[in-house]
């Protein structure tokens, strides 16, 4: 019996510390939390700000002016992340000269989480991005691109759980058909898998069997093909599936003023937002939670 | 208390605990980045020294234009136009026949590929990246005479200044239907096969052009068009690229 005695003693003990670890959050009543989103996506190298001539976007963006603006919001929140969409590359000379080099060095400054790849991260061929991985201090996810016959092999994962005041946040990716998009011999044999069977599996995954209590998608779909409706986008793929609470997207330079509000498969909200490109805008999504509370679906206000 | 009861509060707790977070509320907004915000001074250090190289290739001075070129100052053909073409010929030949021992025929870019003016005054690097900022590269293509003819009706029906290199005339009638096509003076001869050089984009189908295939074999000269540029205008001291009659469309 001594053995058994011993297990018992040490699962208490065990148990004892993890309702340790967790009463700090779960015994402080009714304290709502704030988990603040940041997001960027096609920023395709734009590190330096328009000049005062240009047409379109005169002294708008800038890196180092994008930096400041997380810094702030950062200090207001320090459960802050901060996620890119993809086509980080091709766009500047930056890019041609240092081959996505600074693109990196700078988004790890910044302190960025999580990216998802575009087709432009292609651009210097699935071996020029691998060429950039040791300058990124952030993961890379997608869970729709098969990486395993290629060098980028084990640098991407399907998704990344990351825990903020104790609440757990889960984010997976998703990237557009290469095919007809990117040469051959540039994403060699990276294999495109169905993004919204993927993602169904995801979201299972990260809310059933994870537990989390917030499910992103990166995407780099595009939002809408309002000419080819049955072409997968951020909007399809939002009514398709169940269980995520936001869809930031990218491709398709799309520029929402504020984020777009969907019904998914189970006619629960989810929302759909991406910010233009260029590092003109900053995208910012704050979630609230109450805890232990059962607060439906309906009950959540959407204030955009 | 005994472990037994001390393991039943735990547990009670840890169901108590483990009732998850709930979204009690949403807040999303767009945030501009623009003058309002300061720039950060590190960032701003560490990007200076990529910046100052950056910019000193990209300002230096490789040729000069005594005009500014648009590709919209011709009809079928333009001056920026036949100047591109025509350095994707030459400098694109050096390296094709220095691999195969043939030549070059002639060339056919697309006139949604010029990405900007050429303008007047000095031609620096940067002027090169603005008119071509993407990473295609030449290819030629072997295509039988047949081929070159479904070309010739499609430029016939774009109406557009695809560029051309000078070897090509290219005579549409008053109805557009093609009057005649030479290639080095020649007609046509559809059983000739003829070295095209274009960019992987229009080889692969790019703006419709789907005469690339089938074809008799392809050549890869992993040469990116923006470096062909560069290199022929270090080349000329002054360019000096004019609209001609390589592809016209008679009036009457």
């Amino acid at each position: 019996m001594k053995r058994r005695d011993f297990i018992q003693k040490s699962t208490a003990a065990t148990v004892l510390a993890g309702v340790g670890g967790l009463s700090l959050q779960s015994f402080s009543p009714s304290k709502t939390k704030k988990i603040t989103i940041l997001h960027t996506n096609d920023v395709h190298s734009h590190i330096d700000p328009f000049g005062p001539e240009d047409g379109r976007n005169a002294n708008k963006g800038g890196v180092a002016r994008r930096a400041t603006l997380v810094e702030t919001i950062r200090r207001d929140n320090p459960n802050t992340l901060l996620l890119d969409a993809g086509d980080i590359f091709q766009g500047t000379p930056y890019f041609n000269y240092y081959g996505g080099e600074l693109e990196f060095k700078l988004m790890s400054m910044l302190k960025y989480d999580v990216a998802t790849i575009g087709n432009h991260d292609f651009d210097n061929g699935i071996d020029g991005l691998f060429a950039q991985i040791p300058h990124a201090d952030f993961e890379f996810v997608s869970a729709n691109y098969d990486f395993s016959n290629t060098v980028m092999d084990t640098h991407v994962k399907p998704y990344k759980i990351i825990t903020k005041d104790g609440i757990k946040i889960g984010i997976f990716g998703l990237g557009i058909k290469l095919e007809g998009l990117v040469g051959k011999d540039m994403y060699k044999e990276t294999v495109y898998n169905d993004p919204i069977g993927k993602a169904q599996d995801m979201s299972r995954i990260l809310k059933e069997e994870e537990s989390c209590d917030l499910v992103i998608c990166l995407s780099h779909l595009g939002y809408e093909y309002k000419n080819n409706p049955n072409k997968v986008s951020d909007i399809t793929l939002a009514r398709a599936t169940k269980d995520i609470d936001l869809i930031i997207g990218g491709h398709t330079h799309t520029f929402l003023p504020k984020p777009t509000i969907e019904k998914n498969s189970i006619d629960k909200n989810v929302l759909v937002n991406q910010v233009g490109c260029f590092g003109l805008y900053l995208g910012k999504v704050d979630f609230y939670f109450e805890h232990g509370k059962d607060v439906t679906a309906d009950g959540v206000s959407i204030i955009v | 208390m005994s472990i037994k009861h001390i393991l039943k509060l735990c547990l009670l707790l840890l169901i108590f605990s483990c009732a998850s977070s709930k979204i009690s509320k949403i807040e999303g907004k767009r945030l501009d980045i623009d003058e309002s915000i300061k720039t950060d001074q590190a960032i701003d250090d560490f990007i200076k020294p990529y910046r100052l190289h950056l910019n000193k290739d990209m300002d230096s001075v490789i040729s000069y234009a005594p005009e500014t070129y648009s590709k919209s100052d011709g009809k079928l053909n333009t001056a920026i136009g036949n100047l591109m073409a025509d350095a994707v010929y030459s400098e694109g030949n050096i390296v094709f026949n220095k691999r195969t021992q043939k030549n070059i025929d002639f060339v056919l870019l697309n006139h949604g590929g010029i990405r900007s003016i050429i303008s007047k005054g000095n031609v620096t690097t940067r002027t090169a990246f603005q008119v071509m900022p993407f990473e295609n590269s030449v290819v030629v293509a072997a295509l039988k005479g047949a081929q070159i003819n479904l070309m010739m009706e499609y430029l016939s029906k774009a109406k557009r200044a695809h560029p051309l290199s000078h070897q090509v005339q290219l005579i549409l009638d008053k109805n557009a239907a093609v009057s005649s096509a030479t290639i080095n003076g020649e007609p046509i001869d559809v059983n000739k096969t003829y070295y095209v050089a274009t960019n992987d984009y229009l080889y692969d189908g790019g703006d419709g052009m789907t005469f690339f295939h089938p074809n008799e074999g392809l050549y890869v000269l992993d040469y990116k068009i923006r470096n062909i540029l560069i290199d022929n205008f270090k080349k000329t001291d002054t360019l000096n690229p004019k609209i001609d009659q390589r592809f016209i469309k008679l009036e009457e």
